[in-house]
Formats: structure tokens, C-alpha cells, sequence
């Protein structure tokens, strides 16, 4: 408990102390809280900033859904509509081709059985003549006899 | 730590010795104030702590970094923290110095007051056999000398701070009219109102730290005697109460170093302050 020269050793070393973490200790040290402090303000305002911008780009992208919803529902009538007039279209045209088919064929059919007419025409007529020609036993003269055998033929 | 008995010192002996600074004299002091003598021991613990508390603080301070702090830049950054909110509630000014004051004031009295936890008698011992050296009281804060060194500090910042902000003339003012009031047959009455008011601050501010450490070391020796007896009693007597006591002043050593930063603040905070 006595008092000596200590007491001033020791009150300079406290004022020496003090000064030394004045002068490199608390100023690094405040920078660096301070530093964080703004970090994590920013932070947080960054996350605020995220939350509304989720928000809206959700919005959004409800808007885009409902918007390409409606479009590929727009689509789909139209393309459908299309289709039948596609089909009706087709529909039509094979009826016209079938027609049209038909009409040959039956031209066709027409001409050949005319043609098979004449034929089979000329053919009774040759043998009416060779049936005649047994019968009479006699030549015929084809050319006395042409107006004959043409009016055959045109009875046949 | 606890002497066999055949060569046991009376317990008397064994106080006083431990209780006697290694002086520059070479023995003890002998007047109750003698300025021409220096307690080597305190300051060699005393100037060692705060080494160590400025070294350890500098480490922090220079890894310092805004990102993801580490643990002792956490540790430091809590105690800055702590600190700077305290000054910032208690001075209202200019706290580029005062705050950093506050800083060292705490982690250097924590570091000294720590060294309580060494065994009382594994430095005098050390310090006996390896140096030569018969005195050794490591606990700089269970000297007066030490605390009252401190609080002189605090008073001188509490003069500069007074005149600083009130100028030399209002704080002079401020000595005769305050605590009572202006009036010429108060002014001996506030003019020593204040005296021992300041005189009662820095006082009870050295005193008080002191007087804790000083008691707790005290302590130490008795449990540290108890187990000198080497008997079965002494030796789990030794064990028990040493470690009841060692485990309660870890709170003593934080809370007082505590007391002593906040002192120092609210003191410096009133010569912000007019009365």
C-alpha cells in the first residue's frame, strides 16, 4: 500500500497506451465495422430490390403465359377452321376428279363399244357375204352387189 | 505451489513476502510515499500487458477486413463495438480519443487483472530460481500504484476535457458556482465541493480496482497456505476453495476491468457536461 514512483511510470505508459490504440488499433478496425455496416445495407436493399423485382417479373410472366394462351387458342380455331376448309376443298375436288373420271370412262366405254360395233358390223357383214356366197354357191360380185351389202350393214 | 512442511514459512512470512514489491532499491519501501523508489515488477507486468493487449488488438486491426471476419477480429470487433456504443451513450463529443481511451483502459486492466490466474507462487518462484529475484508481485492492478496511475490519467483527460469544452474561464467559473449556485458567499463552498469531488472520483477510481485485486490476490495466498500445510484437509481444502475462487474471480477480473472502462467514460463524459 505505498505510494512511489510507479504511479507516474505507470500513468505515462497508460497515456501511451491510449494514444497508440487511438493512432493504429481503433481506426482500421471502425473502417472495417463501418464497411460492413454499408455491405450489409446494400445487401438488404439488393434483397428488397430482388423481392419486388421477382414480384413483377412474375406479373409478367402470368401476362406472357395468359397472352400465349390465348394466341395458341387463336391458332388452334384458326388451323382447325383451315383444316376444313382443307378437307371441304379436297372433298370437292375428288368429287370433280371422280366426275370427271367417270365422264372419260363412259366416253371412252361409248367410243370403244362403237367401235366394237362397227367391227363386229363389218364382221357379220364379210360373213353374212361368205354365209351368202356358201349358200349361193356362186361368186357375188362385190361390186354389183355393194349397195346390197351396205344396206346389210346398215340394218345390222 | 504449496512448500513441503520441513521447510513451510510461517504464514505470516509467507503474506509478506508475496506482498512485497521488487523495487529499484533492492528492498523494501519503507515510508508510506517515497517517490525516489520504482516497482520494477509492476511495471515489467504492466508495460508486458499492454504490449500484449496493444500486439493483440494491432493483429486484429490489421487483418481488419469489411468481409467475413474472423474469430479474433469477431472477439475484437465485439469489444470495439461494446465500447464505442458505451462511449457514444455515455460522451457526448469529439470521442476520436476518448473511445480508443476506453478500449485500452479495458483490455489492458483485463490483461493485468488475468494475471491473478497464475498460481501465486509459480512467477515469484520462477522468478527466484532462474533470476535471482526474491520479490515478485505480478498483478500490476493489486498495486495502488498502478490503479492510481490509471485514475491520475483519467483526471488529467478530465482537466483537458473541461477546459476544452468550457474554455479555461468557464470551467473556472463553473468550480465556484456549481454544485450550489452563483453567489459570492458560495463560492468556498463550491470551490470545494469540487475539489473533493474530483479528488473522490480519481481516488475511489484507483482505489476501487485495487482494492478488489489486491483482496482477491490475498485470497489466493490463504488458499495457497492452506494447501502448504500438506495434510489430506490442507490439500483438499487447496483444491476446492482454490478452485471456487479462481472460477468466481473470472468474474471479478472481467467485471472490474468493465468498471474501470466505464468509470473512466462517465467521468470524461461529465467534463463534457455543465453543471
Amino acid at each position: 500500500m505505498n505510494l512511489n514512483a510507479t504511479l507516474f511510470a505507470q500513468l505515462a505508459v497508460f497515456f501511451v497506451l491510449a494514444w497508440f490504440t487511438m493512432k493504429f488499433v481503433w481506426p482500421p478496425i471502425m473502417k472495417a465495422l463501418d464497411e460492413r455496416a454499408g455491405k450489409i445495407a446494400d445487401g438488404l436493399a439488393a434483397a428488397d430490390k430482388a423481392k419486388t423485382d421477382l414480384v413483377h417479373a412474375e406479373k409478367k410472366a402470368a401476362e406472357e403465359l395468359r397472352h400465349a394462351r390465348e394466341s395458341a387458342a387463336e391458332f388452334r380455331s384458326g388451323a382447325e377452321k383451315q383444316a376444313a376448309q382443307l378437307l371441304e376443298e379436297a372433298r370437292t375436288e375428288a368429287a370433280r376428279v371422280v366426275s370427271v373420271a367417270r365422264e372419260a370412262a363412259e366416253a371412252e366405254a361409248g367410243v370403244a363399244a362403237q367401235r366394237a360395233k362397227e367391227a363386229l358390223r363389218e364382221q357379220v357383214a364379210l360373213l353374212a357375204v361368205a354365209g351368202a356366197e356358201k349358200i349361193l354357191r356362186k361368186e357375188i360380185n362385190p361390186q354389183a352387189h355393194a349397195e346390197l351389202l351396205s344396206q346389210l350393214k346398215s340394218e345390222l | 505451489m504449496s512448500s513441503s512442511t520441513e521447510n513451510a514459512p510461517v504464514a505470516g512470512d509467507y503474506i509478506v513476502h508475496h506482498l512485497t514489491h521488487l523495487t529499484n532499491t533492492g528492498h523494501k519501501q519503507l515510508a508510506v510515499i517515497d517517490w525516489t523508489v520504482i516497482n520494477v515488477d509492476t511495471l515489467f507486468w504492466s508495460i508486458s500487458m499492454g504490449a500484449l493487449a496493444i500486439i493483440v488488438m494491432i493483429i486484429a486491426a490489421r487483418r481488419a477486413t469489411s468481409g467475413v471476419p474472423g474469430r479474433l477480429q469477431g472477439a475484437v470487433e465485439m469489444l470495439v463495438d461494446m465500447v464505442e456504443t458505451q462511449s457514444k451513450a455515455i460522451v457526448h463529443g469529439d470521442r476520436q480519443f476518448i473511445a480508443p481511451v476506453a478500449l485500452t483502459v479495458f483490455v489492458w486492466v483485463l490483461f493485468m487483472n488475468a494475471l491473478d490466474f497464475l498460481p501465486v507462487d509459480l512467477v515469484p518462484r520462477a522468478a527466484a530460481e532462474w533470476f535471482g529475484l526474491h520479490h515478485q508481485r505480478i498483478v500490476p492492478t493489486a498495486d495502488l500504484n498502478g490503479t492510481l496511475g490509471m485514475s491520475l490519467g483519467v483526471l488529467l483527460l478530465c482537466l483537458y476535457y473541461n477546459i476544452k469544452i468550457k474554455g479555461f474561464g468557464g470551467w473556472v467559473h463553473e468550480l465556484f458556482t456549481a454544485p450550489f449556485g452563483n453567489h459570492p458567499l458560495l463560492y468556498p463552498i463550491n470551490f470545494a465541493m469540487q475539489m473533493i469531488e474530483f479528488v473522490a472520483k480519481t481516488v475511489s477510481h484507483g482505489m476501487r480496482l485495487f482494492g478488489n485485486m489486491y483482496a482477491g490476490e490475498l485470497v489466493f495466498m490463504l488458499i495457497a497456505l492452506m494447501g502448504s500445510t500438506a495434510t489430506a484437509m490442507g490439500f483438499f481444502g487447496h483444491v476446492v476453495a482454490g478452485s471456487i475462487w479462481a472460477i468466481f474471480h473470472i468474474l471479478i477480473v472481467v467485471l472490474q476491468a468493465f468498471i474501470f472502462m466505464m468509470l473512466t467514460l462517465v467521468y470524461i463524459g461529465q467534463a463534457h457536461e455543465s453543471h
